[in-house]
């Protein structure tokens, strides 16, 4: 991680802490007294011992010791309430903030975004990254703040009790330090090792799985076992060496802190003998070393997650950071009624960082009210024009014009409130039928939803269901066909009473007697709106009042079917062999 | 942690005595070191709780009798006590390790084994990334809880009754009088108990809810923009985050009440300690030594406790890890071999199909009644239109699947009676989509097959047309693909796939012709090479070029799964059926290049 980044995401770590400040305060304050009286405890027991030593404790006097550390246990114990429901309490909210904030982000990207990211990184970075981020920020700083506090506390009051003890007690701490780096040192580049060689198992049984029809073609499953053992033994061996030096990590702080108690033991002792201190004041000492040892432990841990949460800040960021390149500009105006007809002027595109132009100087019209079709052969831009017209990536200006105005002009709002979509692959989601076909609707309206169902020719099926338009569908419901989710997404698309009517190959998954049934429903839908129609129907196309013809990215030809057959080779082509594959799919 | 996203089909059960049984299994082999670690963790734990008997003996005898000498010999032996346990510890945790990553390793082994023996029917049923996850994050969470957690909780666990023995064997009433508290914490600690487990099966439940929400929003999220509902889709997500939170902040607080009680309940013993032992103390019933002693046992009391308590979750993830994996090994492949197979070694070409039925779906008939014999060193096409089950055909020759009617007989013997081995070994298989696996291309010809030699390979390379391509590039054979961003054509790929079935030499070939256009000159590399690959050899080609139908003996053509027609190019167009009108479509019609597929 370079020098800015980290002061950027460092910067975005106090943002994140900045909002919950309030708690920070008082976890912080918290800290320090429960601290102060967990610290409080050998000092109770020291007064105790002291009054034991010099004969002045009386069984009431000693009552009065146990009850003073309950007393201090109890206050303590309540500010360490406090620290966790504050510190751990802020941190859940920074992750749900996170989350948001990623979210929210998620549904601005556009199209280009989710066509080179996969869905599991995403997952990833939501639930593995920002738990890392969590766990810096909540038990990081917790366990942080709290071996400082303590620590320094316990120095403080330790030499208050006896300056001299002290610093032979502290003696060892270089060597305690020193270790310790060495060790972590050697821990972060095995445990990277590792994560390395992990990945390069992971690629070998991702590869071995994806390739499983050649790997059983040729009878590679012992060679791939073999290799698979290779990696394997590679691995354990790396896990082994780390374990070597895991195994000594966490005794070699016992060892240390042993080491210190030893030389309290000896050298407190000797102050004892010689009367130049209490032995109440070496079993306070030998008491706060013990209290020491496992916050003294967890510094490791908590430099461990200071690391990992700093790297996952950096993955979270780089989704954060991205800026939507489909947005409304600042300052639009309103544009009023738009007359929905389309007008592409000279417009050619490229998928974002790609050179190769998918579409090129398209110069096409599309007349309000009226069926328009575009054809080509697979790969020929058809696709990429219907998207360009809802603006899912972006295109410079004056390329598309609806009603005259500019498309960049038209906030998002306004144009896809316009228009009624059915992609060719019909996403639903795991929903009722009611909420899928009411989705772009502001909230269910069931008797639109019906209706849209109805023109659909949805209806008929929906009354089979067992729950009609309550059923629930997707995973952990009915399963719709292929046709069923077609109609269903035409359902979606026509309860909005959309103006432009797009229908990109809306209809494959139906048979042809199907669609054409389709088709006369939306007759009535379609005479009063502009509809654009992709298929591979030529049935559907021919009634269409305006066809373009696209090749290559090309707009080669336009007219009515009558016309086209006559004058353009390609749609000509382009029908005989639709009616061909017709005539194939109709055998039995 | 790492476990967060495939959480979705959980028992909740922290402890499932069923699954823990055969995770120990895997433990068996090792049980001398296991046994070895088990009196290494007693040893430790016995070490580390001398400790305070050893203060209470150098204040009782040294200090307080102001013996200087007797105090220097018992801090000696108290070092000596700290290296020992010390050792011990290193060695019983690195012990115990090497036993965990020993189980893994066998575990890793024959998960990864159990995969290769599935046939393909599991494979079309589940994501490859499920897969992964099972070798890799799943088996990892497993070696977590048998080379750490497992120790962590039973080293706790000793420790925990360790304390409660020093104390009663040094002083046994003051240890009843500091014990009082036990009862009170054991139900503490069984009521957190309940409570955070339910708190975390919540916690899953709204985690897998959430994945689930966002797995779906982020596919569907071209639906979300055109609609425009991005406003009530953050707002769904937010009230489901928000749940989430709350569940979370609930476990917050169980833990943020629990520990203080285990706090305040540890400072009751100490204060006990005080009032009832300082009460001793003055009588001379007690020394100062053993009061010391006490105070320390208690404060290495609740650590354990706490510990533990903390562990709770990593245990939880664990066993469902254990449900998956062992759910994974628990799947037995669709069918397997015969007993007794017959083996068929030498083998003459001859392909028989009699009224073979098959689905890949119960009912579903792909393949119906398809019945065809292809004699030895015939070429046979097979064409049809997408769906009509020229690739099941292959699939089931190659006994990728099993056939549920009629018989497929080799040579005359029941395809089922075969050893699957014999029969992949016998028929080469060159696969529409190349599949290519990281590292050099000679390993990619050879693959695992040590037996074929440099010449046999250089052989096949070049009778593949693939050697001119090879001989260009910095290292030949041993050039590792994708190494300094040289990666092969679609038409290179489908030439290394020739020279791949070339040097396995199989007497009978399946070949799935790409359909990918390529340019002139590979396509006539390509010509060449596919003849050189059906000489001499039983060839059925499932063929996309009209260049290939051409050069068969006979052409079978397919539709929904029947046989319809069969002979040659000529004879077939003459006909005026099938044949012709897929000729028309898919071969003649050529200045439409791509053929018209549609778009899954």
């Amino acid at each position: 991680m370079s020098g800015n980044a980290k002061k950027k995401s460092l910067k975005k770590v106090f943002e994140y802490l900045g909002k919950y400040r309030r708690y920070l305060y008082a976890g912080a304050v918290a800290i320090v007294l429960t601290s102060l009286f967990s610290l409080a405890v050998p000092w109770l027991i020291k007064d105790a011992i002291e009054s034991l030593e010099a004969g002045t404790a009386t069984s009431e006097s000693m009552f009065g010791y146990g009850l003073a550390v309950v007393v201090a246990a109890l206050l303590g114990g309540f500010f360490m309430f406090f620290l966790r429901r504050t510190i751990i309490w802020a941190s859940r909210m920074i992750e749900r903030d996170i989350k948001n904030e990623l979210v929210d982000q998620l549904l601005k990207l556009p199209r280009s975004y989710y066509n080179k990211t996969r869905t599991g990184d995403i997952i990833a970075r939501l639930s593995n990254d920002v738990e890392a981020v969590r766990l810096m920020v909540g038990p990081g700083i917790m366990q942080f703040s709290n071996t400082l506090v303590m620590g320094s506390l316990a120095v403080v009051l330790m030499t208050i009790l006896s300056p001299k003890l002290t610093l032979i007690a502290m003696l060892p701490f270089p060597i305690l330090a020193f270790t310790f780096k060495k060790v972590a040192a050697r821990v972060y580049t095995l445990f990277y090792s590792i994560q390395e060689h992990f990945s390069t198992l992971t690629a070998f049984v991702q590869e071995s799985i994806s390739g499983v029809r050649v790997v059983k073609a040729y009878n590679q499953e012992e060679s791939q076992i073999d290799d698979f053992g290779d990696l394997n033994d590679e691995y354990v061996r790396l896990n082994l060496k780390f374990a070597r030096l895991l195994a000594l990590f966490q005794p070699i702080v016992g060892l240390e802190v042993g080491l210190i108690l030893v030389i309290v033991l000896f050298f407190g002792g000797r102050f004892v003998i010689e009367d130049s201190m209490t032995l109440g004041i070496l079993v306070a000492f030998m008491l706060y070393l013990m209290m020491l040892v496992w916050p003294v432990m967890a510094i490791g841990w908590t430099i461990t997650l200071y690391q990992r949460g700093m790297a996952s800040l950096e993955r979270i960021e780089s989704i954060l950071d991205i800026i939507p390149e489909v947005r409304d500009a600042e300052n639009m105006k309103d544009v009023g009624r738009i007359e929905p007809e389309i007008r592409f002027h000279d417009l050619s595109f490229a998928y974002p960082d790609t050179d190769r132009n998918v579409l090129r100087n398209i110069s096409l019209y599309i007349p309000a009210g009226k069926t328009t079709a575009i054809v080509g052969r697979t790969g020929c831009g058809k696709s990429t024009l219907l998207d360009l017209i809802v603006r899912a990536y972006r295109i410079d200006d004056d390329g598309i014009e609806i009603g005259g105005i500019e498309i960049n002009a038209i906030p998002l709002d306004r144009l896809r409130e316009m228009v009624g979509y059915v992609p060719q692959e019909s996403f639903l989601f795991s929903d009722t039928l009611y909420e899928n076909i009411s989705f772009g609707l502001p909230e269910v309206d069931r008797e639109a939803s019906e209706k849209a169902a109805l023109l659909a020719q949805l209806d008929g099926d929906v009354r089979d269901f067992p729950d009609g338009y309550e059923t629930f569908i997707g995973e952990r419901g009915v399963t719709l066909s292929g046709g069923q989710k077609q109609r269903t997404a035409l359902a979606r698309a026509i309860a909005r009473d959309p103006d432009i009517l797009i229908l990109d190959d809306a209809f494959s998954a139906v048979d042809t007697a199907t669609e054409e049934l389709i088709l006369a429903g939306l007759e009535s839908v379609m005479a009063s709106r502009t509809t654009i129609i992709v298929s591979h129907r030529i049935s559907t196309i021919r009634k269409a009042d305006l066809i373009h013809v696209l090749d290559d990215g090309c707009l080669i030809d336009s007219g009515t079917h009558g016309e086209l057959i006559a004058t353009c080779p390609l749609y000509a082509d382009i029908v005989e062999r639709q009616e061909l594959e017709e005539q194939l799919e109709k055998l039995r | 942690m790492t476990g967060y996203f495939h959480e979705d089909e959980l028992t909740g059960k922290a402890y499932d005595s069923r699954l823990m049984k055969r995770l120990l299994v895997y433990l068996k082999p090792f049980r001398k070191y296991v046994l070895l670690a088990a009196v290494l963790l007693l040893l430790g734990s016995g070490l580390q709780l001398l400790g305070p008997v050893v203060i209470k003996h150098a204040i009782d005898e040294y200090v307080i009798q102001k013996d200087v000498q007797g105090l220097g010999m018992i801090c000696i032996v108290y070092l000596a006590l700290i290296l020992l346990s010390f050792a011990v510890t290193w060695a019983q945790i690195y012990t115990m390790q090497w036993v965990g990553q020993m189980a893994i390793y066998r575990l890793r082994m024959q998960l990864f084994s159990h995969l290769q023996r599935l046939d393909l029917k599991f494979f079309d049923g589940n994501p490859v990334g499920r897969i992964i996850t099972r070798v890799t994050t799943d088996i990892n969470a497993l070696n977590e809880l048998l080379s750490s957690g497992v120790v962590t909780i039973i080293g706790d666990i000793v420790m925990l009754f360790g304390i409660v023995g020093f104390m009663l064997a040094i002083d046994f009433r003051l240890a009843l009088v500091t014990l009082t508290v036990l009862p009170v914490l054991s139900f503490a600690a069984f009521l957190f108990r309940a409570k955070v487990r339910n708190a975390y099966r919540d916690i899953r439940r709204f985690i897998a809810r959430l994945n689930a929400f966002i797995q779906e929003h982020v596919s569907g999220m071209p639906v979300v923009q055109f609609f425009r509902q991005e406003t009530k889709v953050y707002q769904k997500f937010a009230s489901i985050n928000l749940e989430l939170m709350k569940r979370h902040h609930r476990s917050v607080m169980y833990f943020a009440v629990f520990f203080p009680i285990v706090r305040v309940l540890s400072a009751v013993s100490l204060a006990l300690i005080i009032w009832y032992g300082g009460g001793e103390v003055i009588q001379g019933a007690l020394t100062f030594g053993t009061l010391v002693a006490f105070t320390q046992y208690v404060e290495r009391f609740y650590r354990p406790i706490m510990d533990l308590s903390e562990k709770y979750n990593i245990l939880q993830s664990a066993m469902a890890s254990a449900e998956r994996v062992f759910g994974l090994l628990d799947t037995k492949p669709s069918f397997g071999d015969q007993p007794g197979p017959k083996e068929w070694k030498q083998c003459q070409g001859r392909v028989e199909f009699d009224r073979v039925w098959f689905a890949y779906d119960e009912d579903k008939w792909v393949i119906k009644d398809l019945s065809f014999n292809i004699e030895p060193g015939e070429k046979v096409a097979i064409v049809g239109a997408t769906g009509s089950g020229k690739t099941t055909t292959s699939g089931l020759l190659m006994r990728f699947y099993d056939h549920q009617k009629g018989s497929i007989r080799l040579d005359g013997i029941d395809i089922k009676d075969i050893p699957t081995h014999d029969v992949r070994e016998n028929i080469g298989l060159v696969l529409q989509d190349v599949f290519l696996f990281s590292g050099a291309i000679d390993k990619n010809i050879r693959l695992g097959d040590s037996s074929i030699t440099d010449e046999k390979l250089r052989a096949a390379a070049r009778d593949a047309n693939l050697d001119r391509f090879v001989d260009r590039l910095p290292n030949g054979y041993g050039f590792k693909i994708g190494e300094r961003g040289v990666s092969l054509s679609v038409g290179q790929k489908q030439l290394l796939s020739f020279a791949r079935a070339l040097a396995y030499d199989p007497g009978i070939l399946i070949l799935d012709e790409a359909t990918s256009s390529v340019d002139t000159e590979t396509e006539m590399l390509i010509q060449e090479a596919v003849e050189r690959l059906m000489k001499n050899r039983t060839s059925i080609i499932i063929a996309h070029r009209l260049s290939t139908i051409k050069k068969v003996d006979r052409i079978l053509v397919l539709h929904k799964g029947c046989l319809r027609e069969s002979g040659t190019h000529d004879e077939l167009l003459k006909q005026r059926g099938i044949y012709w009108k897929l000729y028309q479509l898919q071969y003649q019609l050529h200045s439409i290049e791509a053929p018209a597929e549609r778009r899954a």
